[in-house]
């Protein structure tokens, strides 16, 4: 008798990722198609791996399945922000989001970030997105001579702002805020979370233009504090309490 | 692989826009704080109102037209009742102003909403103001019975 090894095919070799099959269920817009102005829900299975995020099963749909699926990435590794999308329901970067932490026991749901108008299938216009962070004046606003060296600025007053530093610009908080999908003329978290970096840094001087700016029927008192930009940011960038030191910064202002 | 379904309960992407006008001022900023301070008034109003009417003497079962008769005949209860009624109609029609501002979509929506909030606000600031200052606790040839004891002394 010799030993014959039994069935070698299904053995997983050791130290091998297990492989599994998963379901997206992706919105889909063009208005170029045969749908025109509707959107319609595709459903894609492929395999993927328990490493892969949601980002390498769009990829696999797009280069093996349906090359027409249209999304936005850049760096794939949750740098960037080009690939916020709601996953599930909730806003999230694909690149960030393990396909196993979303149940790929269920089809999972992935539709363009709300609140901004879809050009197409996930890929949403950032443009009124980017006019607001425009409106608050990103950049350093100073006074008097340029200095000769860099400006120094103690370590204390670095840690004030620096949570607000990490923002990428992804969307995922303003499309994910509730007063923003009324009307889209909100300024949003994300305008509110990069003017408070630059209110609270020693080295600027035009916190006051930033105040008055955001001190808007539309700036930071439609803030209702219901967090869900806190939740969705995948910078984790406190952004409701961001907020809230903006508005207290007005009121001690104000009185 | 690909499967496309059905697509009747999907709605039709939205529409692009643009801010519209900057609104700059200190109106919204005001309001923020008014609603804060006039909650914390409103709650020793509100309660200090329940608790006299409710809970001292023989409590709830004393309250008739003689009760409410002799409260309004002392300038104190006067300007509690007159500062609860003001402040819960200023602390509420700002509540639903913002709601509607939140959830109205057009702005034709929006304006004919606030119109009838600020219509009842005026009804019944009006008429509740009129009210305190103008009761007449003796109403003449009323029942004794039913007065405050004031009345017939």
């Amino acid at each position: 008798m010799t030993a014959v090894l039994e069935n070698p095919a299904s053995e997983p070799a050791v130290g091998a990722v297990p492989s599994f099959e998963v379901t997206l269920r992706i919105r889909r817009y063009n208005p170029e198609s045969v749908h025109g102005d509707e959107a319609t829900w595709d459903e894609f299975t492929v395999t993927a791996h328990g490493t892969d995020r949601v980002l390498d099963a769009l990829h696999k749909i797009k280069w093996e399945l349906d090359g027409s699926l249209t999304f936005r990435r850049s760096c794939a590794h949750g740098v960037c922000g080009s690939d916020a999308m709601r996953i599930n329901g909730r806003n999230r970067l694909a690149c960030k989001t393990l396909l196993k932490d979303v149940n790929p026991d269920k089809p999972i749901i992935v539709e363009p970030i709300k609140g901004l108008p879809v050009v197409k299938d996930l890929v949403v216009d950032m443009e009124p997105f980017f006019a607001s962070y425009r409106e608050i004046m990103p950049f350093l606003v100073t006074t008097g001579n340029e200095p000769s060296r860099e400006r120094i600025q103690s370590a204390e007053d670095r840690a004030r702002f620096d949570d607000t530093t990490k923002c990428i610009l992804c969307a995922a908080c303003t499309s994910s805020c509730p007063v923003f999908w009324t009307d889209g003329q909100y300024f949003g978290p994300a305008a509110i979370v990069n003017a408070h970096r630059f209110i609270f840094d020693s080295r600027d001087e035009g916190a006051a233009q930033r105040l008055e700016i955001l001190n808007d029927k539309e700036g930071v008192w439609r803030c209702r504090t219901t967090f869900n930009c806190t939740e969705a940011c995948p910078r984790g960038i406190e952004v409701t309490k961001a907020i809230q030191e903006v508005k207290r910064a007005m009121i001690t202002r104000a009185f | 692989m690909a499967t496309t379904q059905s697509t009747a309960a999907v709605a039709a992407p939205r529409s692009p826009y643009g801010r519209r006008k900057t609104t700059r001022g200190n109106y919204e900023l005001y309001s923020w704080v008014f609603m804060r301070a006039s909650g914390v008034v409103l709650v020793v109003l509100v309660f200090g109102h329940l608790f006299v009417n409710l809970m001292v003497g023989e409590g709830v079962s004393a309250i008739d037209f003689a009760f409410v008769g002799g409260k309004w005949s002392s300038p104190f209860w006067q300007v509690w009742d007159l500062l609860m009624l003001w402040l819960a109609m200023f602390h509420g029609t700002n509540g639903v102003r913002t709601i509607i501002n939140d959830y109205a979509q057009r702005d034709s929506t929006r304006g004919v909403l606030k119109g009838l909030l600020y219509l009842a606000f005026a009804i019944v600031v009006v008429l509740g103001t009129l009210v305190i200052f103008t009761f007449d606790p003796c109403p003449a040839n009323a029942d004794p019975e039913l007065l405050a004891s004031f009345c017939t002394a």
